[in-house]
């Protein structure tokens, strides 16, 4: 019979490594967990990929014929804003992911392990990530297929796509915040909503926010979508970036400052 | 003796209003199995939780192989495993990466981590459900995957929060076998349990909590002695009568004089022998029963008389102080 214990002498010593690096390995191994999780569960793997597609389409086909965006075409125009949207809408599963692993009490048994305390939002955020890259490259995909073109070169795609994959990870920290604080999975994703609905609609995401009234307006060219969107736009068409690229990463670093402590805290209380 | 594997001196924990602990000590030896046996709401859990380095205390103190659980959490984490009544596995993941999950996040050396799992599933009898996704095991299967997690860094003390909770028979018996071999190895455990039978037949010493308190503990037999898992009830001809059967029986068993003074009631161990010797006592001291019936009490029964509620009962109806003072005087040297 195979030893299944042992005494406290006799404990297989861990290899060596600083903190630091066994976070980073944890957070890798929480990660791949949580992508593993996602491409086992169907209507979460559709919900990443069909909803982009559909986006794409949608957008396309229904918005396109009626909206008309001087100097562009509507297909040119929608690709950032489908890109930021998509990113925003799969940060709920930040938060759904976060509710579960906590209700079902996995949490429980992580904190009970010697690994890092904070790998299980590391490799929540690192998870999300890989998704909104994956994300990003399969709409890119479908976007040439219903005519996006390119204007501009792959270091400034390469570089609209860092900016997405930072926003991308400033959001997962809100949400990672949401599923924490949610008393379910449900509630978890109906508090995201709001979020979503009110960072997509007074955007330019879709449309030009110029016939917006006035302090809607101020709203929608000043929040973080639009910073996103608008700094994303120009590196897949072309134009200045500068400004916006300057809003987009102090929203982004602003959000992270405030919500990544936030979460951290809220995990280490969470009981 | 040596140091306690496991000790707790005080603990005490309220979530808001609600006082989970109020004031445990325990102490298990190393390579015993301590019994932590209550109803729902008892504080079992919040125990448990406490000793694993999960929750902090409100006040009190524990130590796991003599290391703080507060002050050396992280010491505590590598010596303990921890399987919960949640089954606290990956739904998605298959149980073979559920366990090289666990080997990972428990910094074991990488070459040695596919091994263990192997040898785990293997010991577990998860071989040929090793790659299928957890969220088609069986509630039993899924337990077993739960211990087995427990298991992978080999744990010198272990954690077993209602192990059994929500099992059918068959899987109840199974995961018993398996933690007694666990304990055949040498491994220190704390187990909660609602069951008796289950503290009765894996636990060296069992501790009844009830309302964050200690209510009773001992071994099984003793707690059974003073439980008085049978019940001879005698009915005598006067009170005189009872007051000198009592006197007689004492020295043997607890016997009460309820009712109007004729009717006795002993509180034995067994039905055999026991038995016997109440009739054998009553005949040497020549007191005439009129009748006399022998009581199996359920588990019911016995929550019943130590916490003063049933067993499924939890904390919001509270318990008539009066049984569990009782309770506490009559428990067992």
């Amino acid at each position: 019979m195979t030893t299944l214990t042992a005494p406290a002498d006799l404990l297989l010593p861990s290899p060596r490594r600083s903190r630091l690096a066994w976070a980073a390995a944890d957070s890798v191994a929480v990660a791949r967990r949580n992508i593993i999780g996602m491409t086992r569960r169907p209507q979460l793997l559709g919900f990443v990929t069909i909803q982009p597609v559909l986006f794409v389409l949608m957008f396309r086909y229904v918005f396109g014929g009626s909206i008309h965006i001087p100097g562009v075409s509507y297909t040119n125009y929608l690709m950032a804003g489908i890109f930021a949207t998509t990113v925003l809408f799969g940060a709920q599963n930040t938060a759904i992911g976060m509710a579960e692993d906590l209700r079902n009490g996995l949490i429980e048994r992580f904190r009970s392990l010697v690994m890092a305390r904070s790998a299980v939002l590391g490799g929540r955020v690192l998870a999300d990530a890989v998704r909104n890259l994956f994300v990003i490259v399969l709409m890119l995909g479908v976007g040439y297929l219903v005519g996006f073109r390119l204007h501009t070169d792959v270091a400034a795609l390469a570089a609209a796509a860092g900016v997405l994959l930072l926003f991308g990870f400033a959001l997962s920290w809100v949400t990672a915040l949401l599923g924490l604080v949610a008393k379910s999975a449900e509630a978890a994703a109906a508090a995201a909503l709001p979020l979503t609905v009110l960072l997509t609609f007074p955007s330019s995401a879709f449309l030009v926010t110029h016939n917006l009234p006035g302090p809607l307006r101020a709203y929608a060219d000043h929040q973080p979508l639009t910073a996103t969107v608008n700094t994303v736009r120009p590196l897949l068409l072309g134009g200045p970036t500068a400004a916006h690229a300057a809003a987009a990463v102090i929203w982004c670093v602003g959000i992270v400052a405030v919500f990544a402590p936030l979460a951290v805290l809220r995990y280490r209380r969470t009981a | 003796m040596a140091d306690p594997a496991i000790a707790a001196h005080g603990l005490a924990k309220r979530f808001g209003p609600v006082v989970a602990l109020d004031g445990i000590d325990l102490a298990v030896e190393a390579g015993t199995v301590l019994g932590l046996l209550g109803p729902n709401g008892a504080g079992k859990t919040t125990a448990v939780r406490i000793l694993a380095t999960i929750l902090p205390p409100d006040a009190g103190r524990a130590s796991v192989l003599g290391l703080d659980v507060v002050r050396n959490a992280q010491d505590v984490r590598a010596a303990i495993g921890l399987a919960g009544q949640y089954a606290a596995v990956d739904e998605n993941l298959t149980g073979r990466e559920n366990l090289r999950l666990i080997g990972q996040l428990t910094h074991q050396p990488r070459p040695a981590i596919a091994p263990r799992a192997e040898e785990l599933l293997d010991r577990f009898g998860l071989n040929s459900a090793a790659d299928r996704p957890v969220r088609t095991y069986s509630g039993g299967m899924r337990r077993r995957l739960d211990l087995a997690a427990a298991l992978v860094h080999r744990p010198p003390v272990l954690f077993l929060d209602e192990p059994t909770t929500g099992l059918d028979p068959n899987g109840r018996s199974d995961l018993w076998t398996l933690i007694g071999e666990l304990v055949a190895d040498g491994t220190t455990v704390l187990l909660t349990t609602q069951y008796l039978e289950e503290a009765d037949r894996l636990a060296d010493t069992i501790v009844v909590v009830d309302c964050g308190r200690i209510i009773a503990e001992g071994t099984p037999v003793e707690l059974k002695v003073s439980l008085g898992v049978i019940v001879v009830e005698i009915r005598v001809a006067d009170l005189a009568d009872a007051q000198r059967a009592a006197a007689r029986l004492r020295p043997f068993a607890s016997a009460d004089v309820l009712d109007g003074g004729r009717t006795l009631a002993v509180k034995v161990p067994d039905s055999g022998p026991a038995v016997q010797e109440v009739i054998r006592l009553l005949d040497a001291g020549a007191i005439i029963a009129e009748s006399l019936a022998v009581r199996e009490p359920t588990l019911d029964d016995v929550f019943l008389q130590l916490t003063g509620h049933g067993a499924g009962t939890g904390p919001d109806e509270p318990a008539p102080q009066a049984g569990a003072v009782r309770a506490s005087q009559g428990s067992a040297s």
